[in-house]
């Protein structure tokens, strides 16, 4: 080794500043949706986006903190009717319940973590549905928010979103676009930051992450505040979509944590890409099964059983081992440049 | 001057297993200690109580003066103790590199940038830069013990808890790996280390420590320590025989 070999750090990729430009350009497009897409694609788009946040919080939950839970569906519960109950009772704008109901389940989340976190692996997992069970028994004994078989959101307070229904559309629409915006953008940048080389280490080896001074029970619990949060506001924009809420639509375990882990399992676990990818294969089979029924449920799951017996990384990690594609570089790699160039080219 | 460490009494046991039996000993800032003693003895029980990865059941470690019994390993590593693992535990998914990266942003402190530098100069000093990119999980064994002393020294120690790190090394790898910590003891950095590779342990400590069923035997001069009686018939329990 010479001493004109020197090496530095970089992050991104030639394909993932391809995937940057790529998502921008998306991002224009889908902004512009209101002036191209009819009634029934944007509210295709807006599932998609808020089932890809919750893929995406998910994934950061078990992907990376070892949280699996199977009870996101307290908070996407808890965030939707928390929207009502602020719309209905307090009067508020809506949109503005929706970062409100955010702050208020990081809040609630806070004595559960101190509950739950005595538990781990699959104690963990039942623990977080006894306690998503307990919000929605909860939640049906509140009357005025119609006890158990649910309620809708008064017209009124629809009206006063926007005066036409178009701009209601698109208003829900881009409300939903910004929150997986926001929630791509929370994560990566979290997993990219020194506490994401923490949160990736714990991932991989507990034992080492806590003997090289990274403190687990305090890394897990900002993740699932964070999650939390995120889950409950990305909660209340789905049930302001659906203008309809009932204990048993709200706390849905299939619905809303299910089919989730079915989206982050065959994207991809602990990647930043899976959930993208398990979102499009998941709308996609919805798309052409939904309608057969208990057949759509059998598919969904012949289709988990293929990927995990032949990828069991996911379609993503399969992808990534295979032809060394990244779309999110929260990677690091070590180039060397050979300095001795500049000298040959003196300027 | 004052001790870098200090156990007093130090005990653990599972069930009637004493792997830490009333352990005491001292070790002066800079100093270099070599462990030995038969598998089983509770050399690696020894690093897991002094870091934090086991609780003892009795007795105390003071770490610069004050106790540490009751902190994590995470603030055991973080007031500067760092440790290899006798079977490796690398971050599998991680780069080396990135390995190198958790010790230096989490028990070091450093920041992301101070963080590149430092891991790199380490990389470069344990001979693993043509690794730095590929995933923890494909190297083999003798390198991932390489890694474990990469990721011990990117943690920027003060103590250094090194377990058996020679095992399996050509004769030329030992005589590198045992330059590279004698040029490590320069820069005043207090190491203990448990090696069964007993001549590159002698070419580096200034002090053995013999255990035993958890109980120390001898502690000394290395010189003295392994011509001493007992340890002969423990150690190399096959001379007695003879």
């Amino acid at each position: 080794m010479t001493e004109a070999t020197t090496y530095r750090v970089i992050q991104s990729t030639p394909s993932s500043q391809m995937a940057a430009l790529a998502a921008l350009a998306l991002l224009v497009i889908l902004v512009a949706a209101p002036w191209w897409a009819g009634r029934g694609d944007m509210r295709l788009l807006s599932e998609i986006f808020l089932y890809l946040s919750l893929a995406v919080l998910w994934n950061l939950l078990a992907g990376y903190a070892g949280l699996v839970s199977v009870g996101q569906q307290a908070f996407v519960g808890f965030g939707g009717y928390g929207l009502f109950a602020l719309a209905m009772f307090l009067g508020l704008h809506p949109l503005l319940a929706v970062p409100l109901v955010g702050v208020a389940a990081a809040l609630i989340a806070i004595p559960i973590a101190f509950l739950i976190f005595r538990l781990s692996g699959a104690y963990f997992a039942i623990g977080t549905w006894v306690i998503a069970e307990v919000f929605r028994l909860s939640f049906a004994q509140v009357s005025s928010l119609g006890g158990g078989s649910g309620t809708s959101l008064p017209i009124a307070i629809v009206k006063s979103m926007a005066g036409s229904r178009a701009l209601r559309d698109s208003i829900s629409y881009w409300a939903a676009l910004a929150m997986i915006v926001l929630v791509l953008a929370v994560v990566y940048l979290w997993l990219r930051s020194r506490h994401g080389i923490s949160l990736t280490a714990i991932r991989d080896n507990e034992l080492a992450a806590r003997s090289l001074g990274i403190d687990v029970w305090w890394t897990k619990f900002w993740v699932y505040l964070v999650a939390a949060a995120l889950t409950a506001s990305v909660g209340a924009l789905l049930f302001l979509q659906k203008l309809r809420i009932s204990p048993d639509a709200a706390f849905n375990v299939n619905d809303w944590t299910a089919y989730v882990i079915f989206i982050v399992v065959i994207g991809g676990i602990g990647t930043m890409e899976g959930p993208l990818i398990g979102t499009l294969v998941f709308f996609l089979l919805r798309g052409f099964f939904a309608d057969l029924g208990t057949v759509y449920l059998m598919v969904l799951g012949a289709v988990a059983i293929v990927v995990i017996l032949k990828a069991p990384r996911g379609i993503w990690g399969y992808i990534h081992d295979r032809y060394g594609l990244t779309l999110f570089p929260v990677s690091r790699r070590v180039v060397k440049f050979d300095s001795s160039h500049k000298n040959e080219n003196p300027s | 001057m004052t001790n870098l460490l200090e156990l007093n009494q130090l005990s653990k046991a599972f069930g009637a297993v004493r792997v830490s039996d009333g352990l005491s000993f001292a070790l002066a800032g800079g100093e270099a200690l070599g462990v030995i003693g038969p598998n089983g003895a509770g050399k690696t029980s020894m690093f897991n109580l002094i870091t934090g990865t086991l609780d003892a059941d009795s007795g105390d470690i003071l770490y610069a003066g004050k106790s540490v019994i009751s902190l994590s390993a995470a603030a055991r590593a973080k007031s500067g103790m760092a440790r290899s693992f006798q079977v490796p535990q690398p971050f599998t998914a991680m780069t080396v590199f990135e390995n190198t990266l958790v010790a230096a942003t989490a028990a070091a402190g450093l920041s992301i940038r101070d963080a590149n530098g430092h891991c790199l100069q380490v990389l470069d000093q344990i001979g693993m830069m043509d690794k730095a990119n590929d995933p923890a999980g494909s190297l083999t064994l003798l390198e991932r013990k390489r890694l474990e002393l990469a990721r011990a020294l990117a943690a920027k120690p003060k103590l250094l808890l090194l377990d058996e790190i020679a095992g399996g090394l050509t004769e030329h790898e030992c005589r590198d790996l045992v330059a590279t910590i004698r040029s490590l003891r320069q820069t005043g950095i207090t190491i203990i280390w448990i090696e069964h590779i007993v001549h590159a342990l002698l070419a580096v400590v200034d002090r053995l420590l013999v255990l035993d069923f958890g109980q120390k035997i001898a502690d000394g001069d290395p010189t003295a320590v392994m011509a001493d009686g007992q340890v002969r018939q423990i150690y190399m329990g096959i001379d007695a025989d003879a």
